[in-house]
């Protein structure tokens, strides 16, 4: 029997251990490195699935500070804040790259950031930062316009005139014709759900829902799902000509020998979102982090980010890819609401979008 | 009982135990100790405030009414499949067998995708409008877990004496009436432990639920996800954290109950016949169902090689590419590379583990305590089938930061959290064959000599090895298709292939989206040449549970 006991321990003793363990965690703090170190050493740059960026320019950067730079993906830039508000006491990287104008002020609030500003930075930049007290914590190196795209083709051979702005989306001529990602599931479709708040106020945004689901609106949990499937335009060659996208999508719908792409960007439906990059608290290399954002506002990294990340690069200066330019213009007037309201009523609005979309 | 060999026993169960501990327990505990401990104080009652909630209410619900559904579905499809792949003989049989495990290894984002590729309105299936449906969400979850069904139940009737229902037939009881009193009921406990699985299975779907629901449609899962990842309500997330590990207990409590009153698998299948004239409505039936599940897998071919409208290889040319416009970092044939790499680590891992748990598991307990002790213990490694990949992801995060376990950013943390999902599915495979070894070949071994290494070696590893060879496998198939902890941990920058066709699917261009198309049928091949090998080893229970 007492044999019996002591195995028996030996696997409770181990349960208890762990659930005891999880309750504490302790980390060694390591000192910061200094700026003579800086040469061979490596950052760790947290940022959303959809990073990319070509390989000569990331070496550039190493050429000329000798830092090697690891990117760490973790999911859109939702779950990106929210893994970075989690490990705040023992960060998983220097940096961050791509926390948006809809999850800055959290991140911030949250005390996950330490200060940091360019000194040199070029004056394109200046519109695209964060107001008052929390200017200083990340820096803006893109922008990218959310807005409703448009299968022309499709409406020239239907012959329909395609929509325009907001309101014409609930229109009864265009019934069971759009598509949109959700608001709580992938991050153009927040973009979308801010537009409308931004549009309609506080009082007329979940009117204007109504509406569209009234009109048969689809909601998809993703950009992929709306896009690649369910858009007539997309791969998957749906039935649907109205999809939520990027003002960047059409250049890609230029068909094989054509100049011209077959879908436009409707430019009054525009939500703007700025991705930021910042320094986080109790990095082990700040220095080298503060080293890479003066490099990610210099021309080359601005100048590569069309190509690579389907975004705009805020230094308004720089010469947009061919065909961008053209087919891909920004909006004059996108659709705004101050980030410190959104991180205050992010959830509110979430779930009331939700408790009305998913009756 | 000697004292030495219970030490052996403790010491042999120590280690399972451990690595389950510091890699699942203690994770998980500290994501959901971070739930009912907000500001360091304890505060359950938010959290069961949690539960009064009218959204969780529907949450709930839906889970409930859907996996229920699906479950009943693939027992009502999958027990005819059962009979007509393994009571029966035919041409091509072993491949049919290998085919339906295909879907179930499958990566989830993937099949979503091929599935709403079938029914989305501009798709074959687009007429009967089910896309964004919870009928949808159902038959998805089915073409999931048919196989787990007919697995099962296939291998357990396989061995099935025959003599009694040969016996009431010759007694003149027609074929169904043969069926219904004696194969049946024979039958009972090892579908009632099948569906409980399925029942499992379902209710912890993330990637289908995801995908296929629009946004309508949310299950305990997703929901969990939801809290954690976009508002941060980590004291939801624990309350619904701690149901679904309530809820999942019960259910495997109940399967292992059911699974103890089952006969032995007798490993000396009887011969299988030929097909007759009345077994026409069984194989009709069947081939429908394997119809089935092929569509969706046809669809997605179909889809990699079309390219413009015309027939083409480009898509797959393209996976030695980074995509178009640099998709992705590394490209889509390295990634595969990766995920090779990480499979056999993981493989490994689950093996050793399994096999020990599996080894402890199956010796004929002496008494009510040891058995209750060795029923518990068993339970304790089922746990991963149903705890949130979320919460486990997330609890890597927070709680493996600091040495011994410093792992976060270690390439070694994705083959642990594989071989954890994948634990389970081996030890279902190993015990019931290390069971069904007739001990007194052990206590012969024992009595003339042969020490307890020696035993293992001599009695179990010959009778074993097919089954330890096949719960590699599979544990490698798994991992080869494994997204849902995978997706949770912070990737670097290797990759594994379901990961890279995830975000394929989610970058603009109709050449990147073939691209994913492409590597899922890399993908489905992998895992089914995999299943494959596993089944020409001719194991037996082979995703079985």
């Amino acid at each position: 029997m007492r044999t019996r006991t002591r195995s028996s321990l030996l696997a409770t003793g181990a349960l208890v251990l762990a659930v005891l363990a999880a309750g504490c965690g302790s980390s060694t703090d390591d000192k910061p490195l200094a700026a003579d170190e800086l040469r061979g050493s490596t950052i760790v740059v947290a940022s959303h699935d959809s990073w990319a960026m070509s390989d000569d320019v990331m070496a550039k950067f190493t050429e000329q500070t000798g830092i090697k730079v690891k990117i760490a993906t973790n999911g859109d830039a939702g779950a990106l804040t929210n893994k970075l508000v989690l490990t705040k006491d023992d960060p998983i990287a220097d940096g961050v790259y791509g926390i948006d104008n809809t999850f800055a002020t959290r991140a911030i609030d949250e005390d996950v950031l330490t200060q940091y500003a360019p000194l040199v930075s070029p004056a394109a930049i200046a519109p695209f930062r964060l107001e008052g007290q929390t200017k200083s914590f990340l820096t803006p190196v893109d922008y990218s316009d959310v807005c409703f795209n448009v299968d022309d083709a499709w409406f020239a051979e239907n012959k329909v005139t395609p929509p325009a702005t907001l309101d014409d989306l609930v229109l009864p001529k265009y019934k069971g014709l759009t598509v949109v990602p959700g608001a709580s599931t992938s991050s153009p479709g927040l973009a979308f759900l801010l537009a409308t708040i931004g549009a309609y106020g506080e009082d007329g945004w979940k009117g204007y829902w109504q509406k569209l689901l009234d009109n048969e609106v689809k909601i998809d949990a993703g950009w992929s799902d709306a896009y690649e499937v369910d858009f007539s335009a997309g791969g998957g060659k749906g039935d649907r000509p109205i999809v939520l996208s990027y003002s960047s999508s059409p250049p890609f719908t230029i068909p094989e020998g054509g100049t011209k792409p077959t879908t436009s960007a409707l430019l009054d439906t525009c939500f703007r979102q700025v991705e930021y990059a910042g320094v986080l608290k109790g990095a082990k290399n700040p220095i080298g982090m503060q080293k890479f954002i003066d490099f990610m506002i210099g021309d080359d990294f601005q100048a590569a980010l069309p190509d690579n990340m389907f975004v705009y690069p805020v230094n308004t200066a720089i010469k947009l890819p061919a065909g961008w330019a053209e087919y891909a213009p920004t909006a004059k007037k996108p659709i705004s609401v101050p980030a410190a309201d959104i991180t205050k009523n992010r959830t509110a609005w979430l779930r009331d979008w939700r408790d009305l979309t998913t009756r | 009982m000697p004292r030495r060999s219970l030490l052996a026993t403790a010491a042999l169960a120590a280690v399972p135990l451990a690595v389950l501990g510091a890699f699942f327990l203690y994770p998980v505990a500290g994501m959901i100790g971070r739930g009912f401990w907000p500001d360091g104080s304890f505060d359950p009652g938010s959290v069961l405030e949690v539960l009064g909630r009218d959204r969780v209410h529907r949450v709930l619900w839906f889970t409930v009414w859907t996996a229920g559904l699906a479950t009943l579905l693939a027992v009502v499809l999958g027990v005819p499949v059962a009979f007509a792949l393994h009571r029966i003989r035919f041409r091509g049989q072993g491949f049919l067998r290998t085919l339906i495990v295909v879907p179930f290894v499958m990566p989830t984002v993937v099949a979503g995708v091929a599935f709403r590729q079938l029914i989305a309105s501009s798709g074959p299936l687009g007429g009967l409008h089910l896309d964004g449906t919870p009928t949808a969400i159902v038959a998805a979850l089915v073409f999931f877990n048919v196989s787990v069904v007919v697995r099962t139940v296939g291998s357990f009737w396989e061995g099935l004496d025959r003599r009694t229902e040969e016996a009431a037939a010759a007694l003149g009881a027609p074929p169904l009436r043969v069926f219904a009193t004696i194969t049946l009921p024979a039958l009972f406990p090892v579908i009632a432990s099948a569906a409980s699985v399925v029942f499992l299975f379902c209710s912890t779907s993330f990637g289908i639920v995801l995908t296929l629901g629009g946004l309508r449609y949310a299950n305990v899962e997703t929901e969990i996800y939801q809290l954690t990842t976009q508002e941060l309500d980590l004291q939801a997330a624990a309350a619904l954290s701690v149901l679904q590990i309530v809820v999942i207990t019960g259910l495997l409590a109940f399967s292992y109950r059911v699974r103890r009153n089952a006969p032995a698998v007798s490993r000396a299948a009887g011969r299988l016949r030929r097909p007759g004239l009345h077994d026409v409505p069984v194989l009709v039936w069947s081939a429908v169902v394997i119809g089935l599940l092929v569509t969706p897998l046809l669809t997605l071919a179909h889809g990699s090689l079309r390219v413009d409208g015309r027939w083409s290889l480009d898509n797959y040319r393209a996976l030695q590419t980074t995509g178009d416009d640099n998709a992705l970092l590394v490209t889509a044939t390295s990634a595969l590379v990766r995920s090779f790499e990480v499979a056999v680590q993981a493989a490994g891992l689950a093996l050793v583990l399994g096999t020990l748990v599996a080894f402890l598991v199956s010796r004929r307990p002496r008494s009510r305590w040891t058995r209750r002790a060795s029923g518990l213990f068993d339970g304790i490694f089922m746990l991963p089938l149903g705890v949130s990949a979320v919460t486990l992801g997330f609890g890597f995060l927070i709680t493996l930061d600091s040495p011994p376990l410093d792992l976060r950013t270690s390439s070694l943390l994705l083959p642990i959290a594989q071989a954890m999902v994948a634990l389970p599915l081996v030890v279902r495979t190993v015990a019931p064959v290390l069971a069904s070894i007739d001990p007194r070949q052990r206590e012969a071994a024992a009595s003339l000599g042969a020490g307890p290494l020696r035993v293992a070696l001599t009695v179990d590893v010959p009778h074993a090895w097919r089954a330890l060879v096949a719960a590699t496998g599979f544990a490698f198939a798994v991992s080869l298709g494994e997204f849902g902890a995978t997706s949770f941990l912070a990737r670097d920058d290797a990759p594994t292939l379901p990961v890279v066709i995830f975000r394929l699917i989610g970058r603009p261009g109709a050449e990147n989206f073939g691209m994913a198309l492409a590597g899922s049928v890399v993908l489905a091949i992998a895992t089914g040449v995999a299943m494959l090998l596993v089944d020409k080893v001719r194991a037996g229970a082979v995703g079985a549970f």
